[in-house]
């Protein structure tokens, strides 16, 4: 029987074409540069992690009594720029989306390869500074920089915080930039856009959202660095500048971000509920447009987090009631989702697990967000830890979920292994637990009132800041799980095949891995999307272990 | 596997291998190009948002300051970026018809407009220099209020005109040091003969560039020196 | 409710009520909402799943469900919206005759002024009952005046004023937090509002020092500057007479009309070119940097006090100009 090293050794594919640390770092394979993406945000997701479990813990006792108070508002503060800027907006479509986009529209590369790489350099200067700032200091302003605080009154490393961010936003434009490009021209013949895989209409309608809403945040931090170091007045009242007018700009961009966040794991979903349910997913159109929807409305939305911040009266009606429409989308998709499900053949294996894992916590967390468009209630609970557990189901709960679903769902595609399926339905159940251990009780500590980024609280919320801190841990142990295995599959794992889970795509008709120009010939596509009647169910892979 | 047999098109050197066809290949470059010009939209976009915002809300000062720029200058800086634009234009012709030396002459005519440009700029802002309407520690718009009895103006306010200014046309000046070092790889590349009527794709999509970039002066130009020329009294 | 684990904040006003109404509303909706959810996917997943269901029926959609969900919760969202923007429009326009008190906010204390000249420090002392409008600013950067027990949050801005009002309904002692990051001690610039019933209020009143009552401390500003010089009480001054001022509209030098609220006062003293009385030259001088939020505090109230009381008010004392007397007149 040939050995593992000696099957894959045999055939040439993307990992073993070329070794050598110059065929990586000068690579333009999409493959490869997804995989230079996986490192290091997995290294940022870790980085981002440890200040949180660092917050978790002073908020143990409600005293500061782990770090001084400069520290917990720079821990947060860190928290927040790098999980926001460095892990959750490149996460899925830099290493998923520079992965597959190509692959499911039966490309050999993406539009331009060389843009690419570029954008993996811009990212990685960016992290150099941001890390830079970090051992030098970190800043405190929060990852909003609110003037006048951030121009006028913060005497830590703000300059070095706005610059990294402004480079890293380059290398998230350029990758949009790069997938609509793709998207649009390198189509397979017979890959038209309703034969489309959904991950890529969400990806499509996410670099849209990367493309048209990063620059302003660009020129945002640029007008925030040079009032800082010139001494301009634009945001600063006391120099004939408006405070409100460095908000609406701001947010103009950062809440389209968070579709930039969540739009891509939506579209890995789309992806796993038909695979393991055997079955098309019930309204394509409906998913499809629903990607697009909440691009274009998302951008219509941005003062729902002003409402308290002195607007007027009737602009936070409008922008409340926009708000509402914005939702509406997100609630089609997770019908749609569910609906795919109904007379399917449903097999429970780990991706299937986050795709269930993300459907329940997004279901909870877009609902809260509900509550928060809505006036009345938002004047009580923002700028509290209701807002706090809010994103952190959508961020975490959902993206962060769909990202691991993903991740286990092509990782035989991407490494030719397959991962410990038993190992991989425990890290999730973990995650799943300790995620709503952490995070639920902040509801309850929001409505009561307890604040956000605050390094001492009163006593009365003590139990609950606790509970969270003890799901925090256990969260924790739920995301070194994965690190471990797939590091172990890499050298230990069952060989993998073309197509280990009989899932419908274009990436799944090349061997895994690939090899470098993806396929052996272009596929010319005469079939619908996710053609589960005419697939078969895979025969080897047993899922019922 | 199909059975058909491989079909190579005739393609020049300049088709890079993840593309089919060199049509492909100048289309997505083109869209590639349009898409990035919507994202320098946007960056603009919310200095001109800043803009409006205070322009609505302290005229008097922006009236004054826009009055205190040269409008010599300004208009002379307009007309040239206008043919720096024709002469972009005439040389995506010239390439176009594969007319190699036409393209140099025009390329090379285009990047001494942009230093025009940026000369007069630089004259522009070491006026402004002089009369100390640069913000910051030694910024002064005592000449302004002497200039101006009717109306009161306020030097916070000023000042923000003044910011504003310097931001956009430093933003502007930056794109156009950038498209002018573009330009000179595109003047030594099609003096090497690069670019053929099959095949020249960064002068089209280079064009494309400068014209955005004329484009965005075509708006700075009034609104930073046209506010308020009407005559006084 | 447990003191070690309480679920609930207090409810001390009279809008509180009304804001929890929506909350166990919205909570019911989505309890609902999930439970659905998790209770179809358990469903689904167990009812086909592979050893019961080998087969999977391929089924495209149904433009009718589609239409369906979508419609449905459109409809309940713009309920949720209406009445949430019903409490909103509630909370954002305070009553007439309400009681005025300043706040002004600095890194990282609260400076509260009560009109009759109490000055308190992170500490607000209301009476049950009355309607209490705060007007607020900060001195330096952004922070947030928020009372959960009144579920009100209102952001304190630099340079301008912003207000919230509130009516408390139960005296006891409840948490004031700031609730918009603003540095170092954020999480330090906390304080109690102490609600008392109107006896204990009143005895509170006159116990505290006295700094005078705030429109005094204004009018003797008033006078220290030099405003009288031109701010006369008769139409001969170069300034505008001030008296009956405040609350109504004011036409401007270039047409436009205002209303002469607090911002328009503070703002005209600061910088007093931004909008000129028709009929007046811009020549008041500038006083920004010459007056302290407080003293802009004390001068607001004083004009305030130039102008008729709104019929029916409680609580607010009044000031006649100078040089007239009346019964009520305090010492």
């Amino acid at each position: 029987m040939a050995t593992a090293a000696a099957i894959t050794a045999e055939r040439e594919h993307y990992l073993n074409k070329e070794y050598g640390i110059r065929s990586w770092l000068l690579t333009t394979d999409h493959k490869r540069i997804a995989l230079l993406y996986l490192m290091s945000i997995t290294f940022f997701f870790f980085v981002g992690g440890f200040f949180a479990l660092l917050i978790r813990l002073e908020l143990l006792t409600p005293a500061g009594d782990l770090v001084q108070a400069d520290t917990y508002n720079k821990l947060f503060t860190m928290h927040g720029m790098v999980m926001v800027f460095f892990f959750l907006i490149p996460s899925i479509p830099a290493v998923l989306g520079n992965f597959l986009v190509p692959m499911m529209i039966g490309a050999k590369d993406l539009a331009f390869p060389r843009i690419n790489l570029l954008s993996w350099y811009l990212y990685i200067i960016a992290g150099i500074m941001m890390l830079h700032c970090i051992v030098t200091g970190g800043a405190d302003t929060g990852w909003t920089f609110y003037t006048p605080f951030s121009t006028a009154f913060a005497n830590t490393k703000v300059i070095e915080a706005g610059l990294s961010i402004f480079v890293a936003g380059f290398s998230s434009i350029l990758t949009g930039l790069n997938f609509v490009v793709t998207i649009h021209r390198m189509r397979a013949p017979g890959m038209t856009w309703s034969r489309l895989p959904l991950f890529i209409w969400a990806h499509y309608a996410t670099s849209i959202i990367q493309l048209l809403g990063t620059p302003v945040l660009a020129i945002t931090l640029v007008l925030v660095v040079f009032e800082r170091l010139f001494g301009l007045g634009i945001f600063d009242p006391t120099r004939g500048g408006d405070p409100l007018l460095f908000q609406h700009l701001f947010w103009f961009y950062s809440h389209p971000a968070v579709y930039i966040m969540i739009l891509p794991s939506m579209g890995v979903v789309a992806e796993i509920v038909p695979c393991f349910s055997r079955k098309r997913i019930f309204g394509y159109k409906a998913v499809a447009l629903s990607s697009i929807a909440i691009a274009v409305f998302g951008f219509l939305v941005w003062a729902h987090h002003m409402f308290v911040a002195g607007i007027s009266l009737y602009s936070a009606m409008i922008f409340s009631i926009l708000s509402y429409l914005v939702a509406v989308p997100s609630a089609i998709k997770v019908f749609n989702w569910t609906a795919t499900m109904y007379k399917g053949s449903i097999s429970f294996s780990t991706p299937m697990l986050y795709a269930f894992g993300f459907i329940g916590l997004f279901t909870m967390g877009g609902l809260t967000g509900l509550f928060l468009a809505a006036l009345g209630i938002d004047v009580h609970v923002t700028d509290t830890y209701f807002v706090v557990a809010h994103f952190h189901y959508i961020m975490v709960g959902g993206a962060v979920m769909g990202y691991l679903g993903g991740m286990h769902f092509w990782w035989p595609k991407i490494s030719g292994r397959m991962y410990p399926e038993a190992w991989g339905r425990l890290a999730a159940l973990i995650v799943f637990l300790g995620f709503n251990l952490t995070f639920f009780p902040q509801f309850i500590l929001g409505y009561l009132g307890m604040p956000r980024r605050y390094w001492q609280y009163p006593a009365e919320f003590q139990v609950l800041n606790v509970m969270s801190t003890a799901g925090s841990t256990i969260l924790a142990v739920g995301y070194v799980l994965p690190m471990v295995y797939f590091l172990w599959s890499m050298r230990y794992g069952k060989i993998a095949d073309e197509n280990p889970w009989g899932a419908a795509g274009l990436e799944w008709k090349t061997a895994s891995p690939p090899p470098t120009f993806n396929f052996e010939e272009i596929p010319e596509v005469t079939w619908e999307a996710y053609n589960y009647d005419e697939i078969p169910e895979p025969v080897e892979v047993s899922l019922e272990r | 596997m199909s059975d058909s047999p491989v079909v190579v098109e005739q393609h020049g050197p300049e088709l890079r291998h993840h593309f089919v066809t060199a049509e492909q290949q100048r289309e997505a470059s083109s869209l590639g190009m349009w898409l990035f010009l919507a994202t320098e939209i946007m960056f603009f976009g919310g200095m001109f948002c800043a803009y409006l915002v205070y322009r609505l809300n302290y005229f008097n000062e922006f009236a004054a300051g826009s009055r205190s720029l040269s409008l010599k200058w300004g208009t002379i800086n307009t007309i040239v970026l206008i043919c720096s634009s024709l002469t972009v234009a005439l040389g995506v012709r010239a390439a176009q018809m594969g007319k190699r030396k036409l393209l140099v002459i025009l390329l090379l005519l285009t990047i001494v407009f942009g230093f025009a440009f940026l000369g007069i700029k630089g004259i522009e802002w070491y006026d402004k220099y002089k009369e100390h309407h640069i913000p910051g520690a030694s910024f002064n718009a005592d000449d302004l209020v002497h200039d101006y009895p009717q109306i009161h103006i306020d030097q916070a306010h000023e000042q923000i005109y003044f910011s504003l200014y310097f931001a956009m046309t430093g933003l502007h000046a930056l794109h156009m040091i950038i498209g002018v070092g573009i330009f000179v790889f595109l003047t030594y590349y099609s003096w090497k003969g690069l670019y053929t009527p099959e095949y020249h794709t960064p002068i089209e999509i280079g064009g494309l560039y400068w014209h955005f970039v004329d484009i965005i002066w075509i708006y700075l130009y009034p609104l930073l020196y046209l506010i308020d020329r009407k005559p006084l009294g | 409710m447990f003191n070690d684990l309480p679920l609930w904040p207090a409810r001390a006003s009279t809008g509180a009520g009304n804001v929890d109404a929506l909350y166990v509303f919205l909570v019911l909706l989505a309890s609902f909402m999930s439970l659905a959810i998790f209770i179809m996917v358990a469903l689904f997943a167990i009812r086909y799943r592979r050893q019961r269901n080998q087969q999977a029926e391929q089924i495209e959609g149904s433009t009718a469900l589609e239409i369906t969900w979508s419609v449905i919760p459109l409809g309940i969202f713009m309920v949720i919206f209406a009445w949430g923007a019903v409490i909103y429009f509630q909370e954002r326009t305070p009553p007439q005759g309400a009681t005025e008190i300043y706040v002004v906010a600095k890194q990282w204390m609260w400076k509260i002024e009560h009109p009759e000249g109490q000055r308190e420090i992170n500490e607000l002392h209301v009476p049950v009952g009355r309607d209490i409008k705060l007007i607020m600013t900060s001195q330096d950067v952004i922070h947030s005046f928020y009372i959960p027990a009144f579920r009100i949050k209102q952001d304190v801005l630099p340079g301008r004023y912003t207000t919230e009002w509130f009516r408390a309904t139960k005296p006891g002692v409840y948490h004031l937090f700031c609730a918009e990051y603003c540095g170092t001690q954020h999480s330090g610039m906390i304080g109690q509002i102490v609600v008392m019933e109107p006896a204990q209020y009143q005895a509170w009143l006159a116990g505290g020092t006295t700094f005078g009552s705030l429109a005094a401390n204004g009018q003797s500003i008033f006078q220290q500057l030099g405003c009288p010089t031109c701010h006369r009480m008769d139409t001969q001054g170069r300034g505008p007479n001030l008296t009956g001022v405040f609350g109504k509209p004011i036409q401007l030098e270039d047409g436009r009309i205002v209303v002469a609220d607090e911002n328009y006062v503070r703002e005209s003293i600061l910088s007093p070119s931004a909008k000129v009385v028709s009929g007046f030259k811009p020549i008041m001088p500038v006083f920004q940097g010459l007056v302290s939020e407080e003293q802009l505090n004390a001068l607001v109230a004083y004009i305030k006090s130039l102008s008729p009381e709104p019929s029916g008010a409680a609580g607010t004392p009044s000031l006649r100009p100078p040089g007239t007397q009346t019964q009520e007149q305090k010492e």
